[in-house]
């Protein structure tokens, strides 16, 4: 594995070539900041540009394609699926919400999608990936589908359709009526070539605007990492408090613009005694709980069903903090 | 001639809307971007990902930011 010869060539800079102490704080706190800075930018780096490439195959319109011909349950399962890989900035949540509508995907599979797909969003997986290891983020990547899945099939059993904003029918039957005058948009065409070249300009754009944040909270990190001592978090967050998981969530709300800084912290959060449960909760209300796209949701959703929709999120990602937290202090 | 960017003022959309202008630079043509802001228009235009570049109305690419070279290859294909 390619990081374990980063960790020899890391710990041969930092103890022999810079000639710290392994055993000291700063020693220890240099070495992080090195080694998970560089990994996590290698990760980034590689990730970014083969799901970038991946994914210009994969459209929103073949997306609405396939979910349209979809019942409930499985339309539930494939909307989440589609969702991880399928990732929208929040000022496309209207466009992809009336088109979706429009077309005839259910209200509870626009929901499964609408939820799956920034909660389970490369960058979280990346990033847990590398600073936590796979069974953590397969932790996140199952109970994120799995929160997706029910909390848009509840919602498409609760039948509030008519909880939709008016102004979504008044533009479905505008978009029908261009459509009829002959707007139509096709799939668009480009080469392997071109594929690649727009996927390594977006790695590198994407790169440019999230490394700032992950390189701070790495360093961030580290500090708590090097000085902190190791029980620091549990007097106010470990098993002892049963409010931790809700606080958790409730802090995690207003962090979404920060998610990609976010995660380094969390990851040495653990380490200092938080729970996983609580961890994990934290990360799925900032990735999911977002609340600039709450605000633009609520163009197209009516006060009753915007409110169901963010209840249900916040009820299910405290049970999937406090069920793990339970099942591994077991 | 026109092109036309399609967003709401998202980081993306502005992204797009300068790539745009250095294509057109690059060409050294006399070629106008129209803004299009509005979300009911976007919607019409059948979007459901933003931003959007059209030539002369024309939908080129959907969700995402085209490179240079791929705004030039177009602007190019209807002059």
């Amino acid at each position: 594995m390619v990081p374990d010869i980063l960790q020899e060539g890391v710990n041969y800079l930092t103890y022999v070539l810079m000639g710290l102490d392994p055993t000291s704080a700063l020693g220890s706190a240099v070495n992080f900041f090195i080694y998970d800075t560089i990994k996590i930018l290698i990760l980034l780096t590689v990730i970014i540009f083969a799901i970038a490439f991946f994914r210009s195959y994969i459209s929103p319109i073949k997306v609405r394609k396939a979910l349209a011909k979809r019942n409930e349950y499985i339309g539930n399962v494939a909307a989440a699926l589609v969702g991880i890989i399928t990732p929208f900035c929040s000022c496309s949540a209207v466009p992809l919400f009336i088109g979706f509508v429009e077309s005839g995907v259910p209200l509870g599979v626009t929901f499964s999608f609408l939820i799956a797909s920034p909660m389970v969003n490369e960058i979280a997986i990346i990033l847990l990936w590398g600073m936590l290891g796979w069974q953590i983020t397969a932790l996140y990547i199952i109970s994120g589908l799995i929160i997706a899945i029910i909390a848009g099939i509840i919602i498409g059993k609760l039948k509030l359709e008519g909880e939709v904003e008016s102004y979504v029918y008044e533009m479905i039957d505008k978009i029908k009526a261009a459509e009829k005058a002959g707007v139509t948009l096709e799939e668009e065409k480009q080469t392997p070539k071109e594929r690649f070249l727009s996927s390594r300009d977006y790695t590198f754009d994407l790169l440019k605007k999230i490394s700032p944040y992950v390189v701070i909270a790495i360093g961030i990190g580290a500090i708590i990492h090097g000085y902190a001592p190791a029980d620091f978090l549990i007097t106010y967050a470990g098993p002892g408090n049963p409010l931790a998981v809700p606080i958790a969530v409730l802090i995690g709300v207003p962090l979404y613009s920060n998610a990609a800084g976010i995660i380094p912290l969390v990851a040495v959060f653990i380490e200092k005694g938080i729970p996983i449960g609580t961890a994990l909760a934290f990360m799925m209300a900032v990735t999911a709980l977002s609340l600039p796209e709450m605000i633009i949701l609520r163009k197209v959703l009516k006060p009753k069903l915007l409110a169901i929709f963010i209840g249900i999120l916040a009820v299910s990602i405290t049970a999937i903090g406090y069920l793990f937290n339970a099942i591994i202090y077991l | 001639m026109k092109v036309q960017v399609y967003g709401t003022g998202c980081g993306n959309c502005q992204a797009l809307e300068k790539t745009a202008k250095k294509a057109i630079e690059d060409l050294g043509v006399n070629v106008e971007v129209e803004k299009i802001e509005d979300m009911d228009k976007i919607l019409e235009a059948g979007l459901l990902s933003v931003p959007g570049f059209a030539v002369e109305g024309e939908m080129k690419s959907m969700g995402r930011v085209p490179s240079v070279e791929e705004i030039k290859k177009w602007i190019k294909a209807k002059m």
